[in-house]
């Protein structure tokens, strides 16, 4: 009890320096600073997105957004390998089948999610939305398909090959960039076309989807990775 | 307008130290899980407020849905190793 | 004025992040303490993205009637920060979902989800 009032006054004491910090040094900005002015005000003519949060997420901070991926790709494999399924033995126990209501209800919602999903990640330059929530949608389809049918196992094959591809055209799309505009990652060697139309803003809707398949097929393997896995008997 | 957002930024502000409180102080552990897929709900409704429906979205797939259901297959898959 | 948004979203966020470093040093079961690290994470986010806010501005999405090419810089809020935090919840979960499983292996070895059950690296 005495280390946890001490650890309590611990974080008491980080808690009081924070607010201290953050009352003393924060004030409410007047106006934008200049890297979010120059982001806002060249952003349509330059890149011609109607959102500027995916602008910078996909060209201005392209790179940060590559190792992002790379991160999640390096934690969905960390987590295959510390779950590798055994060789598939008969199974002892058979799960049990999914109610009849998931297995109803998943039949008529996991495609409209799918859709949905890719919807929202093909739309991210227009709308706000974009490839990580509509990954994260197409996995949230992958996983009520998963709770649905216990007993129908889902190859993982195929979403190994959807994320290899992705992340392969995404470099390749970022290396294009190089060698016909301005750099790496550099989204106009698309043309810009008509702002707030769907085959705009170069090459943004073209990434933005790469990125959405390959995070939703990351989030999927993690779903189905730990979906699969028995506990084991020794 | 302004009123409004403030009202319930008020409101979402006490529910989600509220939950987050809860989470710290309940003897379950399923409560808890379920305290934090809360806060990140309320938080998503903190980030419509704060202009940026981007992270809202983000943060309401992500945070409130897909890692609430993590918790939850660990939490089985540790009961039914515990079993064994 | 204190009860503003920035003010309310501030103290919200500063508590959460107290609350989650209370919860994750205080508990002794390993799930709990995730659990207050995802909370400890929701609240920085909430934090970076009010840094980026402007009160009287709304979001830099150019819809061609409010806030259109020319007066953007006038009326939208900081884009910044809005990325960032995007890809901070994104390597959030993978980050958890990483520590879950890693709590399953555990488990798997002692049965026990008490922290106080390993004490290899202890001294």
């Amino acid at each position: 009890m005495l280390k946890n009032s001490f650890i309590a006054l611990l974080v008491l004491a980080f808690g009081v320096l924070l607010f201290h910090g953050v009352v003393k040094l924060y004030k409410v900005p007047e106006k934008l600073n200049r890297t979010a002015e120059f982001y806002n005000s060249n952003e349509a003519s330059q890149i011609g997105a109607a959102n500027v949060v995916t602008a910078v997420v996909v060209t201005y901070r392209g790179l940060y957004t590559l190792g992002e991926v790379t991160v999640l790709f390096l934690a969905a494999s960390v987590i295959g390998f510390f779950l590798k399924r055994k060789k598939k033995t008969a199974p002892v126990d058979a799960k049990p089948a999914g109610s009849e209501l998931m297995t109803t209800a998943s039949k008529v919602l996991v495609p409209g999610s799918i859709i949905l999903g890719v919807y929202v990640f093909v739309n991210g330059h227009l709308t706000p939305g974009g490839g990580f929530q509509g990954g994260a949608i197409i996995g949230t389809a992958i996983l009520l398909l998963a709770l649905a049918n216990p007993t129908y196992s889902i190859s993982k094959k195929v979403f190994h090959w959807i994320e290899s591809i992705s992340g392969f055209v995404f470099v390749a799309i970022g290396l294009a960039g190089l060698l016909l505009a301005g750099g790496f990652l550099d989204t106009r060697f698309l043309p810009n076309g008509e702002m707030l139309s769907l085959f705009s803003a170069g090459a943004i809707p073209l990434i933005y989807s790469m990125i959405g398949l390959k995070v939703g097929s990351e989030i999927s393997g993690i779903i189905l990775e730990l979906n699969d896995t028995q506990p084991n008997q020794d | 307008m302004e009123l409004f957002s403030i009202i319930l930024l008020l409101v979402m502000g006490v529910a989600t130290i509220g939950s987050a409180i809860l989470a710290l102080t309940t003897k379950k552990t399923d409560v808890a899980i379920l305290a934090a897929g809360a806060i990140s709900l309320f938080a998503s409704i903190f980030f419509l407020v704060l202009a940026s429906p981007d992270v809202a979205m983000t943060e309401a797939a992500i945070g409130a849905g897909l890692s609430t259901f993590l918790f939850f297959v660990i939490l089985r898959k540790t009961e039914q190793n515990a079993e064994k | 004025m204190l009860l503003s948004i920035e003010n309310i979203a501030l103290a919200s966020g500063i508590l959460l992040i107290l609350i989650g470093l209370l919860g994750a040093l205080t508990n002794k079961n390993i799930i709990r303490m995730i659990v207050a690290f995802s909370i400890f994470d929701t609240g920085v986010n909430i934090l970076i993205v009010t840094f980026g806010y402007m009160p009287g501005r709304t979001a830099p999405i150019i819809d061609g009637a409010k806030v259109t090419a020319q007066n953007i810089a006038q009326v939208a809020i900081d884009p910044v920060p809005q990325a960032l935090v995007l890809t901070a919840i994104v390597i959030g979960f993978g980050v958890t979902a990483l520590m879950l499983v890693f709590a399953l292996k555990m488990h798997e070895k002692r049965k026990s989800l008490d922290i106080n059950d390993y004490t290899d690296l202890k001294w």
